[in-house]
């Protein structure tokens, strides 16, 4: 049954409370699930300087914060990515170092901290495999780690083309393929030519291709890898696509296009979006409101087009800065964090 | 004296950069305020961006008799004026309103989205103080304002010349909040909005 036929909220599962001040992102450990017998776990970064890991209860389902990751950071935590494997959480900090912590059960260490930016850490971000991690920086660069024996780290390239801050590093869901987007209004991709080659920006989205006219906040890629979506400050979500396909078969790159803006939905910055696993886009903005955006399936010849499938007004007290789908099959939960210093968790549900 | 070495510091680097560059492991204040020492025998208004300011006498506190035609609960932007007006200039000891960059006229509000609108005029065009200012506003307003308020701040059209590279810094919020919590930074946007009645 189509989506949009369907009477749909979004419902509070729970607000979890213990940050205190602004969440700025949340990441669902990959690897956890009720279906997989493991309960699921969330991470969750602030302006109060550490990590947060929450868990959901299989018996009461309530969640509960885990643990905390303290007295590491020594500013704002901006942002934190698991490792495939879910045995590893990267964090991002303003003080300038990437931390890498391993779960140990109930227990979590920093087993490495990478340094080399010269100022603020803004996103981090693993490869589909866990070989490579991402980070970028208000230095402007884009930086890729290669994980070693013993919890070693080596730096495998500094890229060094974004003229502005870089706000979010993301790797695609299947290729080795690295997107970056900018306070200089443009998405960078990053590739690397066969397996000893260098990685170079083979394309810039920018206002020419129809692209942002302001600060681009955060990439989200679907399931197939075949689309993505981008959120920016000029209040308008991006559609793009590229033909997967011939990108995976071939030894080239086949530039991204740009198939479709969602304009006049949102009145504030728009800081991040993220695309379900059954194609539900979410977008978090600075109008303290969640949105929830789907493909109208309308076969027309201009491409894909997307309609507004609900808004919650007042998700949070203030801005949201942070949404996340959960990964696990069957039940999608939406994770988001918020300026007011809180967690939410939601879930898509069927009005009464 | 020591905020006239910060600010000399901070001046350094805003010549070199826009100001959100500052790098607080790169800043070594002891040398720093070795040099400012010997250049303070060398008359230290020579290094101010705007050594001869225009200022205004401080005006008079009016007491408002007319009804406030603003909803009981939404905030009136005369109040919102009363915050900032007396912020101090980083590099002048006279406040915002002295010298013209605040005036009752700065603040609008839009009581149906409770959102505020501050535009404030730089007292010269390359002023690199811009930012500083729009700092302190921010932090003044965070203190003063309940969480919900949306704050845009904005130089006044055509008042600076890097008018959208400004505006566009002030209104970045993860900007701000990595520039807050530089420490010398914080510092000097301490001293212009605590500082006492002049």
């Amino acid at each position: 049954m189509d989506l949009m036929e369907k009477n749909l909220e979004l419902v509070e599962i729970q607000k979890l409370e213990g940050h205190t001040d602004r969440v700025w992102s949340v990441a669902w450990n990959p690897v956890s699930s009720h279906a997989d017998g493991v309960s699921p776990i969330l991470a969750s970064c602030s302006g109060d300087n550490t990590v947060r890991i929450w868990e959901q209860s299989s018996l009461s389902r309530s969640w509960t914060c885990k643990t905390v990751l303290e007295e590491t950071h020594t500013r704002t935590v901006r942002s934190c990515a698991w490792s495939p494997s879910g045995e590893l959480l990267a964090t991002a900090s303003f003080d300038g170092t990437t931390g890498i912590w391993k779960n140990y059960g109930s227990e979590f260490e920093c087993v490495a901290t990478l340094e080399g930016h010269e100022n603020e850490v803004k996103s981090v971000s693993w490869n589909a495999s866990g070989s490579y991690l991402a980070t970028c920086s208000r230095d402007k660069s884009v930086w890729i780690w290669e994980g070693l024996e013993g919890n070693e780290y080596d730096c495998a390239a500094v890229l060094s083309e974004h003229t502005q801050d870089v706000k979010m590093v993301q790797w695609h869901p299947t290729m080795d393929v690295l997107f970056s987007c900018s306070y200089d209004d443009t998405i960078k991709v990053w590739w690397s030519q066969g397996d000893d080659g260098e990685f170079e920006c083979v394309q810039t989205l920018g206002e020419s291709n129809n692209g942002h006219s302001s600060t681009v906040w955060a990439i989200s890629f679907n399931a197939a890898g075949d689309k993505m979506v981008t959120c920016s400050d000029d209040r308008t979500l991006k559609i793009w696509g590229t033909d997967i396909a011939r990108m995976q078969s071939g030894e080239e790159y086949v530039p991204w296009t740009h198939l479709c803006t969602l304009s006049g939905y949102h009145d504030r910055t728009i800081y991040s979006a993220h695309w379900s696993r059954d194609d539900i886009i979410a977008s978090g903005a600075g109008d303290d409101a969640i949105r929830l955006f789907v493909d109208s399936k309308d076969d027309s010849v201009d491409g894909p087009s997307y309609n507004l499938l609900l808004k919650k007004n007042k998700a949070h007290d203030n801005d949201v800065n942070c949404v996340q789908w959960s990964r696990s099959e069957g039940d999608q939960l939406l994770a988001s964090a918020s300026d007011d210093g809180m967690v939410k968790i939601w879930q898509v549900a069927t009005k009464p | 004296m020591s905020m006239l070495y910060t600010v000399m510091i901070l001046k350094k680097v805003l010549e070199s950069e826009l100001w959100f560059t500052v790098l607080h492991r790169k800043i070594k204040p002891l040398a720093v305020e070795a040099r400012l020492r010997n250049r303070e025998k060398k008359k230290m208004t020579l290094g101010l961006i705007n050594a001869n300011p225009v200022v205004q006498a401080k005006k008079e506190r009016l007491v408002r008799t007319q009804p406030d035609q603003y909803r009981d609960d939404g905030v009136d932007p005369l109040d919102i004026y009363e915050y900032v007006r007396d912020i101090r200039d980083p590099e002048h000891p006279y406040t915002l309103e002295q010298l013209s960059v605040l005036s009752e006229e700065s603040v609008t509000v839009d009581d149906q989205l409770d959102r505020i609108l501050i535009k404030f005029t730089p007292t010269v065009q390359h002023c690199s103080m811009a930012t500083i200012i729009g700092l302190c506003l921010r932090a003044k307003l965070k203190e003063c304002l309940p969480l919900h308020y949306k704050v845009d701040i904005l130089v006044s059209p055509g008042s600076h010349a890097d008018e959208d590279s400004v505006n566009k810094q002030l209104n970045d919020k993860e900007r701000v909040a990595a520039a807050m919590e530089n420490p010398n930074l914080r510092q000097l946007v301490d001293e212009c909005i605590y500082s006492d009645e002049i």
